[in-house]
This record gives C-alpha cells, structure tokens and sequence, in this order.
C-alpha cells in the first residue's frame, strides 16, 4: 500500500480504516483475520465477493438534517418519499425521462430518480415542501396558481422545482428559451402555456 | 436492481483500487448508470462514487487549448465563457442534448462513458450482443430506424448516442486516464472502438482507470464552428442525424476543417473522407455536398433507416453553410 493512504480514515461502507483495524486487534490473528479482511472494502484488491452492506448518510432536507441508514440501492426520491414522508417529489417514469421528480440538490435542480441517496452526505436537498416560508408561499407557487399551471397537478412540484432552478441559472431569455429549458418535466394534461405564464411573470418580478 | 456495494472514495488512488475488486463500476452523474441498473442491464456488485474528487476545473491552457476535470458538469461546461467563445460546436453540443436536469447531473466522463440507447440493447425480451454476447442482434433484422449506417458489423447496429461526443471528437479532444499502472492519454478517435465481433467491448479504458480529464487542444479556427442536431422533436431527444463542423475560410478557399457525425455512427464519428473533400476547395454549395458525399460513401443502410443517408448529407451541408456565414 503506498503511503498517501496510510492513516486515513476511509469511507467503506460503514467501517473505517482505523476502527477497522482496531477491530482486529480485538479479535487477534490467526484464522478469524482473513474474513475480517475481506470486509475491508478498497483497502485489499482482488476479493470478488464484498457483501452490499446498508450505509449511513446524513443531509439536509429542506433545512433539517436528516440521517438515514439506507440500503444503499435507494434512491434520493424513493428517500423522500417512503422514509421521510415527503411525498410531495413524485415517481413518473422512475427514469428520467418526465421530470415529475425533479428537487434541487445544493440549488442546482436534478431528476432525484436517478441519483442515490447514498451520494447525498452533506448535500442540501429542496424539495416542493420546503419552498414556502410558513403560510406564505414561494412566488413560483404562486404564480402557478394565479396563471393555472396544470390540471392533475401530479407533475405539478416538479415543473415548480425546475422552474425555480429555470430562473436562478439565469439563462433563458426569451419564450422559446423557457420552453426548451422546461423540456425535462412533462406535463400530460398540457398546461404548457400556463406554465411559461407563470415563469415569466416570476422572472420579471 | 441487484445489490451492490457502496464506496465513496476521497482521492484518485482509493477510487482506482476500489474500482479493480467485485466488479465495480464508478458512479459520477448516475443518470445512464441508474437507468441502466434499475433494468437490471448494468449489475455491479460494486460502485464507487467519484464525485468527491478533485476533478472539477476547466482550465485554460496557454496555448489556446482548455483541460476539462472530468467531473466537470455539462451544463457549466455548455455555459463556461472560455468553451462558448473558443469552442462554441462544443457548448451548442452539449445543450442539445438530455434535459436541464440531467445536465446538471451529467458530467464529462460519465457522458464519454454512456451506452447505446438501442431499444433491444434496452429491452431484455430481445437478445443483443452487446448485452449477451454472442446471443445475437435483434436491431438487425427488427425495427432499425434509429440504428447506425456507418461503423456496424453484423453483431451490433447500434447508434453511440452523445452529442458531446460527436464535438470533440471533431475537436481532436485526447482523454486522460488513471490507473493503478501509471497515467495515460488516449486520442479521442482511439478511445470508443468499433463493435466488430466484439461490440461488448465500447472502449479501450481497462478495469481500474479512471477518466481524469479531457483537453481540447488549441484549434484557432474553432471559433467558427456549429452542431446541428436533427431530431423527430425539437428538445430532449436523440438525434437522427447532426453534424460537428469547424471551418478556416480564408479568401474564400478553406484552409482547414473539422467534420464529425451523430446519429449515424456506431461511435461518434469523425470524417476525415469530408475534411479532406473540403480542404483546398473552394467555399461554395458543391464543395459541400461533395463533401457530404465522401462522409457518407461507406454507409450501409437497413431496413428502416435509409432515409439517414440523404438526412445526414443534407445535415452537414447545412451546418457548414452555417459555418460559412460566421466567417
């Protein structure tokens, strides 16, 4: 091993470097080390058959830290919703493709389908529920509801979210930029033109 | 999706030797390796997750060229000011493809690293060589319109769906690797491979390398260059054809030319048949679709995809009029 890794505390799956090897010192040598090994993931190279273990991470969701132990096949959206009762992110198409489930990670707006939940230690994670301040709600929410942005309303906190983030990166100048920037979040019921309605009317505020 | 263990790695040297065991595959964006996964099309027993790693810059490089981290986002390389003056057939490239979202998501080396979008590659109720090999090519004799007219074997027929790619690969971009054996550099047209017999095989990257960066080297006439993609829809869908072109028009004969593909190829597709009809020759209509012509001589068209032919001529004679006009 060479010596830039010596020493530090590596993230495998739960056990570190140092409790791991303190975690042999206990046990001792002899027959009972080479399993202890083998869990040693990315410190020894050539063992094919590393259990998937659950892994611990801790984020922030709309302000609040959460620390969840995960199976680490999660992803941040099946997150939300089933362990952090945050339904309000919801599963389209599960593959990116519809952008129903569309959150802002560290401001930056993402399909929380395709992203694991595991990778978001440390992460701040903005969901539709954490865009209102109290009672009063973000101006994006509003102006969906004063220009009718939808109809269902199942895509609805998705089209928001990435209107928010639509707006912050600062880049769409014009209606067809709007339109070609919102082309991640489908919107089956067709309420397209009250949706640019209301982005518009966010941006020149 | 099967399990798989999880790995965070804090530095270049821990992801390459986790990356050697249990099969493993880095994860940067996710957004093709997920995908892949959730369909049990990908099934690692191992991810290593790189984004904590120092591969983020995109640093201009004194003699005009740009090294790109290979964790570089596409929507901040599409946006960087430095990439949008000095090689805007990259920025236009980058914007054309995906959505927002998963160009927020989606990063340089992942983007080099996606797969084909092939419905039987995708699908596992038809057999695909690139998925079982040797199982067979269900694209060949199935619904094709999609598929590759250039670059295919009778294995495998699928499109490599970047658009990035297709602009670097008429950049003459050189990708940077990491390996438990030392760093190497690997010419953009040396990287992705024919599928051959062998269309498992994508790219020539081995078990433990990791992309660091890609360097666009200096091309002072890429300033006026374009992508054309040419789609069914007008945003967030794969191309049918497109072109990469970087033109040096000097008193109205061209100097120099850069021409690569999309769309058609089974890898992004540089034409150095196009580049050579065009250098020396006049600027004008009939240099371009001789051009086209030279591009597209070798193609072999399928069932439902002939019309990609005339298409792709056509695509690229349009976006070097384009060009044309900058100058």
């Amino acid at each position: 091993m060479d010596n830039s890794s010596e020493g530090k505390d590596r993230p495998t799956g739960g056990t570190t470097r140092r409790q791991f090897l303190g975690q042999v010192g206990f046990v001792g040598a002899g027959l009972q080390l080479a399993p202890l090994l083998s869990k040693a993931t990315g410190i020894l190279p050539g063992n094919d058959a590393l259990p998937a273990e659950p892994v611990t991470v801790t984020m922030m969701v709309n302000g609040s830290p959460k620390t969840l132990t995960l199976d680490t096949r999660v992803t941040l959206l099946d997150a939300l919703r089933e362990k952090l009762a945050m339904p309000g992110s919801k599963k389209g198409c599960d593959h990116g493709q519809c952008g129903a489930c569309t959150v802002l990670v560290d401001g930056r707006r993402i399909n929380s389908c395709l992203h694991l939940a595991v990778m978001c230690e440390g992460s701040e994670v903005t969901t539709i529920e954490g865009l209102a301040k109290g009672e009063e709600l973000h101006p994006m929410q509003a102006a969906f509801l004063k220009h009718d942005g939808f109809q269902c309303g199942y895509c609805t906190p998705g089209q928001i979210c990435s209107a928010v983030g639509l707006v912050k990166e600062g880049h769409a100048k014009t209606d067809a930029d709007i339109r070609e920037l919102m082309s991640g979040n489908i919107c089956r019921c067709g309420a397209y033109q009250n949706i640019l309605a209301a982005i518009k009317e966010v941006q020149n505020a | 999706m099967e399990p798989f263990r999880f790995v965070k790695a804090q530095d270049n040297l821990t992801a390459i030797r986790a990356a050697g065991i249990n099969q493993a595959k880095f994860i940067a964006g996710g957004t093709n390796m997920l995908d892949l996964m959730k369909l049990n099309i990908e099934t690692p027993k191992q991810i290593v997750d790189i984004n904590k790693l120092s591969l983020y810059k995109i640093e201009e490089l004194q003699n005009g060229g740009v090294r790109i981290g290979a964790l570089v986002k596409n929507s901040d390389l599409a946006y960087n000011p430095y990439i949008i003056k000095n090689f805007p057939v990259l920025s236009e490239a980058l914007l054309s493809g995906a959505s927002p979202q998963l160009r927020n998501m989606a990063t340089t080396g992942g983007n080099l690293m996606q797969r084909t979008r092939c419905p039987y590659f995708y699908s596992t109720d038809f057999t695909c060589n690139k998925r079982v090999p040797g199982s067979g090519c269900a694209a060949i004799t199935g619904y094709n319109r999609m598929n590759a007219v250039l670059g295919t074997s009778d294995k495998c027929i699928a499109t490599h769906p970047s658009d990035m790619c297709v602009a670097m690969a008429a950049l003459g971009a050189i990708i940077h690797v990491q390996g438990q054996k030392g760093a190497r550099a690997i010419p953009f047209a040396d990287f992705h491979l024919l599928p051959g017999q062998t269309p498992q095989i994508e790219h020539n990257l081995k078990q433990d390398e990791l992309i660091t960066h890609v360097e666009i080297p200096a091309l002072s006439f890429a300033t006026k260059s374009h992508y054309l993609k040419v789609r069914d829809r007008a945003s967030y869908e794969f191309a049918l054809t497109s072109a990469a072109v970087a033109l040096d028009i000097q008193g109205g004969t061209i100097k120099g030319a850069r021409i690569a593909l999309g769309g058609v190829g089974t890898k992004p597709w540089r034409s150095l048949e196009a580049e050579k009809a065009l250098i020396g020759a006049p600027a004008n209509a009939q240099t371009y679709r001789a051009a086209a012509e030279a591009a597209l001589a070798a193609a072999k068209p399928y069932t439902n995809n002939a019309f990609k032919v005339e298409l792709a001529k056509r695509t690229l004679v349009r976006a070097l009029t384009t060009v044309e006009g900058m100058s």
